[in-house]
């Protein structure tokens, strides 16, 4: 069946991360455009090749990065495998505290910077 | 950054590159292998005693051809990974190898590093594990940085 969609791999990774990891937080960035004149997309029509994604999700606690990211991709293989699907992935993948720490840390640079000025 | 990067490193590495992984690869080169083959495995084994720290990227130190596998070779220089301990592996240059590292690892992209024959991450882990400080105490551990640069005296002899 044909989908409709004009981001059927955008699509895919959020409803497979979304039911496996049930993530808190799910950014989904296509950075394909800023790839598309690289020599390995030569004749490459998908918009959907290069992938960010940022992952919060509690699954991912007492595990370390290189065994969350094995997770993701795990869970994305058949569209990092298929011919003309993921070329390449970024991940970013954190726990709810993990981020929390981050957005604290950011908040407090950020009252620092106004202080100074 | 550009002195941080220590241009020297990345010639010796390059040369240490071409002269330890590219020749004895070719023999393979046109096979193709879709599932790892233990010829495959065998192959990847012998790179991985080439060197304490081996890279495969896309491209070589000096010219890489993808933007990960730079950022990849920067935070080896960065760290000051000895370069007599490091090999970097061009997969663009063999098909059974860009292929096979991916089966071999379970690990779908490259750029990839190891050390000590252990697979330690893609680009992403890198970074996070150089800011973290991480990278830093596990390449301490495996004994693969630098020697710290002697200092040159000043003056001269008479």
């Amino acid at each position: 069946m044909a989908s409709s969609s004009l981001t059927p791999m955008e699509d895919a990774i959020r409803s497979k991360l979304t039911a496996a990891l049930a993530p808190t937080t799910l950014e989904i960035w296509n950075d394909s455009h800023k790839h598309s004149h690289h020599k390995a997309m030569e004749g490459v029509t998908s918009k959907e090749t290069h992938f960010r994604l940022v992952i919060t999700s509690a699954t991912f606690a007492s595990k370390p990065q290189l065994a969350r990211h094995r997770v993701v991709n795990s869970l994305l293989k058949e569209e990092l495998e298929r011919e003309g699907g993921i070329h390449a992935l970024q991940l970013r993948t954190l726990t709810p505290e993990e981020e929390e720490r981050l957005m604290k840390r950011a908040k407090e640079l950020e009252s620092q910077g106004e202080e100074s000025k | 950054m550009a002195s941080l990067f220590r241009s020297p490193v990345f010639r010796q590495t390059t040369a240490r590159v071409l002269r330890t992984s590219s020749q004895p690869l070719q023999r393979l080169q046109f096979q193709q292998i879709r599932r790892l083959s233990d010829e495959t495995r065998k192959t990847i084994d012998g790179v991985l005693q080439t060197a304490p720290v081996v890279l495969f990227m896309k491209g070589t130190p000096e010219m890489p051809q993808c933007g990960f596998s730079r950022a990849s070779v920067q935070i080896l220089g960065l760290q000051g990974v000895d370069p007599t301990k490091f090999a970097a592996v061009n997969v663009l240059e063999n098909d059974e190898v860009r292929q096979g590292i991916k089966e071999y690892s379970n690990w779908p992209t490259i750029p990839q590093l190891y050390v000590n024959k252990e697979f330690i991450g893609g680009c992403d882990i890198l970074v996070s594990m150089h800011q973290s400080g991480e990278l830093a105490e596990l390449l301490e551990k495996e004994q693969v940085l630098a020697p710290p640069e002697e200092t040159p005296e000043g003056g001269e002899k008479a």
